[in-house]
């Protein structure tokens, strides 16, 4: 059975390991994008700006309340006529064809960053605003602030929010493969159909998601803990 | 508007005071809390703002650095007034932030939940504003804060965390924290009201040494022992209005208004 795995011209593992690696590059490129669209978007709806509060919330309400298939399938047919659209404003006539992995990276971005911006923005709304306040008494300038003071609290905040996006991004990573993008996925599918053998494909599909998964939690956690200091009360006090 | 910063006592009358408050309004919402307040604080005055809950002493200490946005009236400090403008709503607002940020490096505040940084250490949260904000080269820096938190008497808990002091502690290190930014005035807003009250002695002797070495305050407090015996002046709020000023033997003995004697008999019951 494990031959099936082997590299070279009669086994799997090479597009086995390709498509991980696509899927990994998806995941984390989105996940990256995602996190500057929802801290925008976070930034907005924190904003006193009543037309700035309503997009925002507008993403966030549309993108979180419809399938993350259907946002792929939007950014698939429509993202291609949409860039060639934008194009010939500034005077390129031809069409613009969008690869793959551009429009599974966009999509999944857009819905990876919905979930993001609430946890960024309960993040900020949950740091102290006495911290923010003493800063200021200081003199402290905005940008400063922002930086030294209500980032690095912020994120004690956001980092469990945060690691569970990330594992949503991977899984919505897997829906990709509908526009034949050669991820994992794909090519689980590719290969159940060319052996006859699904079960052991999505397997490994399966046990290489887990360890995706597993390993990327445990990062999180050593995140949490880091961002933790001087928090968390040190055992035996 | 410059003035020569000088107060030697030969020139002592031509100095601008150190905190210019005059006709001071600030409502939110329907609730006028200051209905008009003056005062004016010398270099080298300690002022105690006393009054009931709720009769706007704090909303004044936060006015002083505009924490709090006041409706209508001038605020100066050491002579140079904040500028305010009104926005197309009619709030009034600082005409320019960073005339704000400036003066606000020379007013340090103590708050009464101290409010130190929780992802810093004693330390770290006593060099940020030097170093940040001034400029001070660090090295510098943590030698100024390691000489103020022996001041406070917290040296050897320069690496602790915020989370594993004491109340006392926090507020002391707090106290650091303003020190080290060398303010001109100080602004101690109910300084130990969060404290139990076996801990209220160790920060009240930090702000009584902090008072006999000249420092210019104003200090909002429920202590009134503490008021008398630190205090220049004594300030009584009732209702967004000053309804009692003087001297502390003054006041705490010869109060003409009804209000204020009656405030004081409660408080100091005990």
């Amino acid at each position: 059975m494990l031959e099936l795995l082997s590299f070279g011209p009669g086994g799997w593992g090479d597009e086995i390991l390709r498509g991980t690696g696509v899927t990994v590059a998806v995941a984390s490129l989105a996940f990256v994008i995602g996190l500057l669209f929802g801290a925008t978007a976070a930034a907005a709806k924190l904003s006193g700006s009543l037309p700035l509060r309503l997009a925002a919330d507008t993403y966030t309400t549309v993108v979180r309340g419809v399938p993350a298939l259907l946002v792929i399938w939007l950014f698939f047919f429509g993202g291609s006529g949409m860039v060639t659209w934008v194009a010939g404003l500034f005077g390129y006539g031809g069409r613009v064809e969008l690869s793959a992995f551009a429009v599974g990276v966009a999509a999944v971005a857009v819905v990876s960053g919905a979930y993001a911006a609430e946890v960024i923005r309960g993040a900020v709304q949950a740091v102290p605003k006495g911290q923010i306040e003493a800063a200021r008494a200081l003199g402290m300038r905005r940008r400063l602030i922002l930086r030294r003071v209500t980032v690095p609290v912020a994120l004690r905040y956001a980092l469990p929010g945060l690691g569970n996006v990330w594992q949503l991004t991977i899984k919505d990573t897997a829906l990709v493969s509908v526009t034949a993008l050669a991820e994992l996925m794909r090519m689980a599918f590719v290969a159940s159909g060319a052996t006859r053998e699904p079960f052991f494909f999505y397997c490994t599909a399966a046990v290489i998601y887990m360890a995706i998964t597993t390993l990327s939690a445990a990062a999180f956690r050593a995140a949490e803990r880091g961002a933790e200091r001087g928090v968390r009360r040190e055992a035996g006090r | 508007m410059t003035m020569t910063d000088s107060a030697s006592p030969a020139t002592a009358a031509a100095t601008p005071p150190a905190i210019l408050i005059e006709d001071l309004h600030k409502r939110f919402g329907d609730n006028e809390v200051l209905k008009g307040i003056s005062l004016t604080a010398r270099d080298g005055e300690v002022i105690a703002l006393i009054g009931a809950s709720g009769s706007g002493k704090s909303t004044l200490l936060r006015c002083v650095n505009l924490l709090e946005v006041p409706d209508s009236g001038r605020v100066a400090i050491a002579g140079e007034e904040i500028r305010m403008t009104r926005d197309r709503k009619g709030v009034t607002r600082p005409a320019d932030r960073a005339q704000v940020d400036r003066i606000r490096r020379s007013l340090g505040m103590v708050v009464q939940n101290f409010n130190l940084w929780t992802h810093r250490t004693v330390l770290e949260n006593v060099i940020e504003a030097p170093v940040h904000v001034l400029g001070v080269p660090r090295d510098e820096a943590v030698a100024r804060a390691e000489r103020l938190l022996d001041k406070v008497g917290l040296a050897a808990k320069r690496d602790a965390w915020p989370s594993q002091l004491s109340g006392g502690q926090q507020q002391r290190a707090a106290i650091a924290r303003m020190l080290a930014m060398e303010p001109k005035v100080m602004l101690f807003d109910e300084p130990t009201s969060a404290l139990d009250p076996e801990l209220v002695g160790e920060v009240l002797r930090v702000i009584q040494g902090l008072a006999e070495e000249g420092n210019t305050m104003l200090i909002v407090t429920h202590e009134m022992a503490f008021a008398r015996e630190v205090a220049t002046r004594i300030v009584f709020l009732h209702q967004g209005v000053v309804e009692e000023e003087g001297t502390p033997e003054a006041v705490f003995t010869a109060a003409r208004s009804e209000r204020c004697r009656q405030f004081l008999a409660r408080e100091t019951r005990w």
